[in-house]
């Protein structure tokens, strides 16, 4: 499950899941939600993203600047995530698509994951939360 | 944000005075109605960046302050190296030098207006804008590096622009102490594609009509006359100015507490300006300032041949570009002596007084133009700095607007379509690649930029000089 939460200039990205490495995908998925609706699309490429950080939230925001950076250059949004957390190290794979102005309609670009209301955290047992403002 | 938190110093001034880890007061510029539109985050912000290592005289935030990462938009401050000062990636943000510049086209209300629509094609037609957009060249390698260490002046030698824009670009288009080897390859890669290029969000080129004049003699200085018509473009570092922001954000994160720097709040993130992180930062910052000029100078000659292909007659030349996201080393007088400090401007605009030896000859007199851009739809201004010693915060003034609502209840509020056909009617021509996009930035989703500009005049932080009535936009 992912929403997006009220920041004054910006967006902020949340990612909610039974795991960790859920959190941090679907946070992964508002953060495409910012761009462009999910739902459109399609899944015909995939990229794998190394990251490393010190503690979980680092990661957090490494982990989306990695697919920021990636969407960029590669000029793809994407629309399913898989991440493995191994200590401070993540893995993760982003499946997407060139970008089609005309079909994804894309609203804005990304400019970066900041440390602003940065939280990993796992709210109760067997929710994990995974959010942080993004600067567009 | 509730006032009874802060000290009234006049109507246009409120001071926060130092408790705790604060090493100096906050000063926040504004009217009463202001304060209480600002975001209660303002404040917070603004304690914690006075809270910061060899921060000097006060931290600041301008009339169109509102909630940012780190610093508030629309803060100053400025920090002294010899005395353990710092320079912070959030203070500057991820939009390094993001700025505005404003072009004379030489033409008249009366020539533009029958041909509004076709201008707007053909500047929509010429500018990469909106995601996924790319410019007119490729950059690599040494070519590369030579744009970072040369801004506006490396566009100028390639044939986008006249040496004489030069002279009328902060710094004269071109900041020194940019080092391409502090900018990482990665940064490198994001901008291949990406001269020349708009961006989106709040980002855009528009078309003007000089509706207002307020004083004729500064305005004579800047060439501009009541129906004149001028283009502002708002836009930044693009992707390599983003991604070094996002990596220095990382490395300073994680390095300041080795180096003994406390941060109230991590997004804060700095370093000692005499560390090898800072230096490099200022490098790489320094860098994608160069970017970032060069890229408005691209888009100033995709502008020039738009107009030409309607208007043969016109000449666009350069009033002034100045840069809101920075941070930039200068020479300020305080208690009667001229101290060398890092001034950090985030969403805030250098607006030096009259007498500057930066400014231009012919601008020498009546001070720096301060460009003000509104929201798509309202007014934008161009001031003059003041540099009026009652207001210390380091020859600074507002930067546009700022944001009233989010961008998420911007689009539940407004549809974008509906807001085109409107501003339509007002003869307002918009061209955007996202009606969503549109819908985010309505007008109404900004504080009334007519308010915050009254107040920067009256809070001696500039003068008004033009007010600029938006006649085409092509919008991020």
């Amino acid at each position: 499950m992912w929403s997006h939460f009220h920041h004054g200039a910006d967006i902020g990205v949340r990612g909610i899941g039974k795991t960790l490495e859920q959190a941090f995908e679907e946070a992964a998925v508002a953060l495409t939600a910012v761009i462009a609706e999910p739902s459109e699309i399609r899944c015909l490429e995939t990229c794998e993203v190394r990251c490393e950080a010190p503690d979980r939230e680092l990661l957090l925001a490494d982990w989306l600047n990695a697919l920021i950076y990636e969407m960029a250059t590669r000029h793809m949004l994407f629309c399913r995530f898989k991440v493995e957390l191994q200590g401070s190290q993540l893995l993760g794979s982003a499946c997407g698509e060139v970008v089609d102005i005309a079909r994804h309609r894309p609203a804005i670009e990304v400019k970066g994951a900041t440390y602003t209301e940065l939280a990993v955290h796992e709210d109760r047992p067997g929710e994990w939360r995974a959010q942080c403002v993004v600067d567009v | 944000m509730k006032t009874a938190a802060l000290t009234r110093v006049s109507d246009f001034e409120w001071r926060i005075e130092p408790t705790g880890k604060m090493r100096v007061p906050g000063v926040i510029y504004a009217t009463e109605a202001l304060i209480e539109a600002m975001d209660e985050k303002v404040r917070d912000q603004v304690v914690n960046v006075a809270c910061l290592p060899g921060i000097v005289s006060a931290s600041y935030a301008m009339p169109d302050a509102h909630w940012g990462y780190g610093f508030p938009i629309g803060g100053v401050a400025a920090f002294d190296a010899d005395r353990g000062g710092v320079v912070s990636a959030g203070g500057v943000g991820f939009d390094i030098s993001c700025g505005v510049r404003c072009l004379r086209t030489g033409l008249r209300h009366a020539d533009v207006e029958p041909f509004k629509e076709p201008l707007a094609d053909a500047l929509y037609h010429r500018i990469p804008v909106g995601v996924g957009s790319h410019g007119p060249i490729r950059l690599a390698g040494k070519r590369m590096d030579a744009m970072l260490t040369g801004g506006a002046k490396w566009a100028v030698e390639q044939g986008w622009g006249t040496r004489d824009d030069l002279r009328h670009i902060e710094a004269q288009g071109c900041i020194a102490g940019a080092r391409a080897d502090a900018v990482s390859d990665k940064a490198k890669q994001r901008q291949r594609e990406e001269m020349g290029t708009l961006g989106s969000g709040n980002h855009y080129l528009e078309v003007q009509e000089v509706s207002e004049i307020y004083d004729r003699e500064t305005a004579r200085a800047y060439g501009l006359d009541e129906h004149d018509v001028v283009v502002f473009i708002h836009c930044g570092s693009r992707g390599l100015g983003h991604q070094v922001g996002t990596e220095y954000l990382k490395t300073m994160a994680t390095s300041a507490r080795e180096h003994g720097i406390e941060l109230p709040d991590r997004e804060l993130a700095c370093a000692s300006l005499r560390s090898d992180t800072g230096q490099a930062y200022l490098g790489a910052m320094r860098a994608a300032s160069n970017c970032a000029l060069a890229n408005r100078q691209i888009i100033t000659h995709l502008a020039q041949q738009a107009f030409v292909e309607l208007f043969p007659e016109a000449d666009l030349t350069l009033l002034y570009d100045v840069s809101h996201n920075t941070c930039k080393l200068e020479e300020h007088r305080l208690d009667g002596v001229n101290r060398r400090l890092f001034v950090h401007r985030k969403g805030a605009t250098r607006a030096f007084g009259p007498g500057h030896p930066e400014l231009p000859d012919e601008y020498r007199a009546v001070g720096q133009p301060v460009l003000i851009g509104g929201s798509m739809g309202t007014a934008s201004y161009v001031l003059a700095g003041n540099a009026d010693p009652r207001v210390p915060s380091f020859t600074s003034a507002c930067h546009g607007a700022g944001r009233a609502m989010s961008r998420r209840q911007a689009h539940k509020s407004w549809q974008g379509g509906q807001l085109l056909r409107e501003l339509r009617e007002r003869g307002i021509i918009i061209r955007s690649p996202s009606l969503r996009g549109v819908a985010e930035e309505a007008p109404q989703a900004y504080k009334d930029v007519d308010a915050v500009v009254d107040c920067a005049e009256a809070a001696g932080l500039a003068r008004k000089v033009a007010k600029l009535k938006p006649l085409v936009c092509i919008k991020g």
